[in-house]
């Protein structure tokens, strides 16, 4: 036997047991008992950067006044996967702001995130008070390992000359109002091509993802025990066929020329911005991108379009979350931070205000200054109605959501023949997604 | 009957040879060490990975070959094989024989052909990120410069990177504008020709082709052989161009929680085995799944180099 062979079987068992043992290990977290003097210093790491940095950097200078024991260190523009690898490293900081409620599934069940409810209870944290649509994305499985931290709500946006200019009164309640006032805002180049577009329909266009048109018709994404609920709920079948029909009439390649002419959605060249589009999904914050790029656009936002007149109102819902890491130094320090930017209504007023997001708690949702903006009044509504909804925090993150988005892409594109055995694979696909991680 | 001094070979003593091999390993140890961290360990880790549930936060879980056997009855990755495949039996070649000819070219020019170098190395200089949002801004249907040339002479140009059929070949383009740095080498190579080989090949009666193809491609086909090597390597592992290509093209470039949505764009054209290995491990927290992907690219790579050196020494007739 070669005598090389053992000593490079040593190598590779001791390099197999260095792996295993630079895994993470859990740790467990006790909470201080209720009225324990907190100090200390906290990281925080959050993703925002530039303006919404100093919005933050200033909203922690309150909280350094208030809490003069704790002083607060923070890191901007730091993104999920680098959070995720400094606490997989024993390394997390000890608050984490993510833009994403995807990661809630992987950081709740994985203990990443300390489970908050221990010290919700201690100090008597009434969770009523915040947005029920927030309490849902912000848990999982039980496990309240996030708080929300502003959020965003999506609505319909609408380009009020193009609507004058059509002779349509107001914004589509319906989506078959969507479908006609589509038909009469689109205009042809003498070629045949598309020079405006009323609705643009394919799925994956700017903000027209699955999740964000679901509370349209109440689809549902996962059943209860967490697998996937699509081709089981005719809702998702009403959707597609509806956009379908639009993007047939338009035609798919006609579409896809169209849309390959256009601007960045996050670019000043965004096709509603500049009039190309003339009805258009997006959120609250592009107020401040049309403020900003497109100061002349004259629109208006409404709440999206619905199969059943009882659900006009509802909206996709969804927001940054705030944890602490299970490796922080200073949890209880790091629990107090959290506890004012979350449940602390002046500081999260002055937040949205900043930051021009939908603020969380229901005192602060009422607070004037918000509500006499016209525009940004129509996103609050949506965010408080009972029908809108979020997308359920997964252990295996957006695997879901994406998986089903490349099915829309081939349904779209027209080459899904039977869409009941097309959602029927979907499903499959997603299960099977979704067993691979978490 | 003399004893040659030294004939028979004299043991040197334990402590001499021990301080020997102390002096060695004490220079090996730098590269040792090197290599040991950043190559071994995190190689057995990946396989050790493979084997188990993981997602960075909590404890590996031993699965044994789950991870591996799944990797069959997944349609993402083998639509992504099918990408990266398309792309190794087209890019490379088309890379290698578009360097060739231009270093071909570059040593007939007798005026400017340092100028002409420079030129042409220049673009293999450029980011890949920025090289990729400035083709896909060129490439722009209806309102890029290349269209609108297209447009002005009749021609009505393709939608490039937002067309599933165009998509690919687009990246080829943007693969062909950098390729400097596979020119400069086949350039050094196709110098390096005897001119000698060349005069006698003539005296033969050879024409251009004929020394082309018997005097110079057998000269530098070492050269050749590592153009194809590291070229199949580097296409395997083909990620920057086709993420930013596809999330440029689509309209929503972003960073952060939609990073990886337009990844394949359009119509999953761009997605190749990387891409999908980075969406499984670094946004489906399935590490341990990526882990066994990324074996198997190794496992790939690793097996198509043996196969080209095999065959290369095969054609040249050596023997090792």
């Amino acid at each position: 036997m070669n005598k090389r062979i053992p000593h490079a079987l040593l190598a590779v068992g001791v390099a197999a047991l260095l792996a295993s043992a630079c895994t993470p290990a859990s740790k467990q977290n006790h909470v201080a008992d209720p009225g324990t003097q907190v100090s200390g210093t906290v990281e925080l790491w959050h993703f925002f950067t530039e303006r919404e940095a100093n919005a933050i950097e200033s909203v922690v200078k309150d909280f350094e006044s208030t809490h003069p024991n704790i002083t607060v260190t923070i890191k901007s523009g730091q993104d999920d996967s680098k959070v995720t690898q400094a606490i997989g490293a024993g390394k997390g900081p000890d608050v984490g702001l993510s833009y994403s409620t995807d990661i809630v599934g992987k950081f709740c069940s994985s203990g990443a995130w300390v489970d908050l409810t221990q010290y919700i209870t201690r100090d008597k944290v009434d969770l009523n008070k915040l947005n029920a649509t927030t309490r849902q994305y912000t848990q999982f499985d039980n496990k309240r390992c996030a708080m929300p931290f502003l959020a965003d709500a999506y609505g319909l946006y609408y380009n009020k000359d193009l609507f004058a200019k059509a002779g349509i009164a107001g914004p589509p309640k319906t989506l078959d109002e969507l479908t006609a006032d589509a038909k009469k805002l689109t205009v042809k180049n003498p070629d045949g091509s598309l020079k405006t577009v009323g609705f643009l329909p394919l799925f994956d266009f700017y903000e027209n993802a699955a999740a964000h048109l679901a509370p349209a018709v109440g689809a549902k994404w996962l059943t209860d025990d967490g697998k996937s609920a699509i081709a089981a709920d005719p809702a998702w079948k009403a959707l597609l066929t509806w956009q379908k029909s639009l993007v047939d009439w338009y035609g798919y390649d006609n579409l896809q020329k169209f849309r390959a002419s256009l601007g960045d959605e996050f670019s000043g060249d965004n096709a509603f911005q500049k009039g190309q589009v003339a009805i258009n999904v997006d959120a609250e914050y592009r107020l401040a991108f049309i403020k900003d790029q497109a100061p002349a656009l004259k629109y208006g936002v409404a709440a999206l379009p619905t199969t059943d007149p009882a659900r006009y109102g509802a909206g996709y819902v969804t927001g940054n979350i705030v944890g602490i890491s299970k490796n922080a130094k200073n949890p209880e320090a790091a629990w107090e931070l959290i506890k004012y930017l979350t449940t602390n209504d002046t500081a999260i007023v002055k937040l949205a205000n900043l930051i021009k997001n939908i603020p969380t708690t229901t005192a602060s949702l009422a607070d004037a200054g918000l509500q006499d903006d016209p525009d940004f009044k129509p996103f609050l509504d949506i965010f408080a109605n009972p029908n809108s909804s979020t997308t359920p925090p997964s252990a295996s993150g957006p695997a879901y959501q994406e998986t089903f988005g490349t099915f829309l892409t081939s349904w779209q594109a027209g080459k899904v023949k039977d869409l009941d055995a097309g959602l029927a694979d979907a499903d499959k696909k997603v299960n099977n997604v979704m067993t691979l991680g978490g | 009957l003399t004893v040659v001094a030294g004939s028979i070979p004299q043991k040197k003593p334990l402590r001499v040879r021990l301080r020997r091999d102390a002096t060695v390993l004490s220079f090996l140890a730098p590269a040792l060490i090197g290599i040991a961290v950043f190559f071994l360990y995190p190689l057995v880790s990946a396989v050790y990975f493979s084997f188990t549930k993981f997602d960075l936060l909590s404890v590996p879980q031993w699965v044994g070959l789950d991870n591996y056997k799944r990797m069959g009855e997944d349609p993402y990755l083998i639509q992504s094989v099918r990408n990266t495949l398309w792309m190794v039996v087209v890019f490379v070649p088309v890379r290698i024989v578009s360097a060739i000819g231009l270093a071909m070219l570059l040593t007939q020019l007798r005026r400017g052909a340092s100028f002409f170098r420079t030129i042409f190395y220049l673009p293999a200089l450029a980011p890949p990120v920025a090289a990729t949002i400035a083709f896909v801004y060129l490439l722009k249907p209806g309102t890029g410069p290349v269209n609108t040339f297209l447009a002005h002479i009749g021609i009505q140009g393709p939608l490039w990177f937002n067309s599933p059929a165009w998509a690919k070949p687009s990246l080829v383009l943007l693969g062909l504008w950098a390729i400097g740095d596979l020119m400069v080498i086949f350039l050094a190579g196709v110098l390096g020709v005897p001119a000698t080989l060349y005069e006698a090949a003539a005296l033969d009666g050879a024409n251009a082709w004929h020394r082309f193809r018997y005097v110079t491609i057998p000269t530098i086909e070492p050269v050749i052989l590592f153009a194809a090597v590291t070229g199949i390597i580097y296409t395997l592992q083909y990620f920057d161009q086709a993420a930013v290509a596809g999330s440029i093209a689509s309209g929503q470039a972003t960073v952060g929680a939609g990073i990886s949505q337009n990844f394949g764009f359009p119509e999953g054209s761009t997605f190749t085995y990387p891409l999908w290995l980075y969406t499984v491990g670094f946004r489906y927290n399935a590490l341990g799944y990526a882990n066994a992907m990324a074996v198997v690219l190794f496992v790939v790579a690793f097996a198509v180099t043996v196969f080209l050196l095999r065959r290369s020494r095969a054609f040249s007739g050596e023997e090792s």
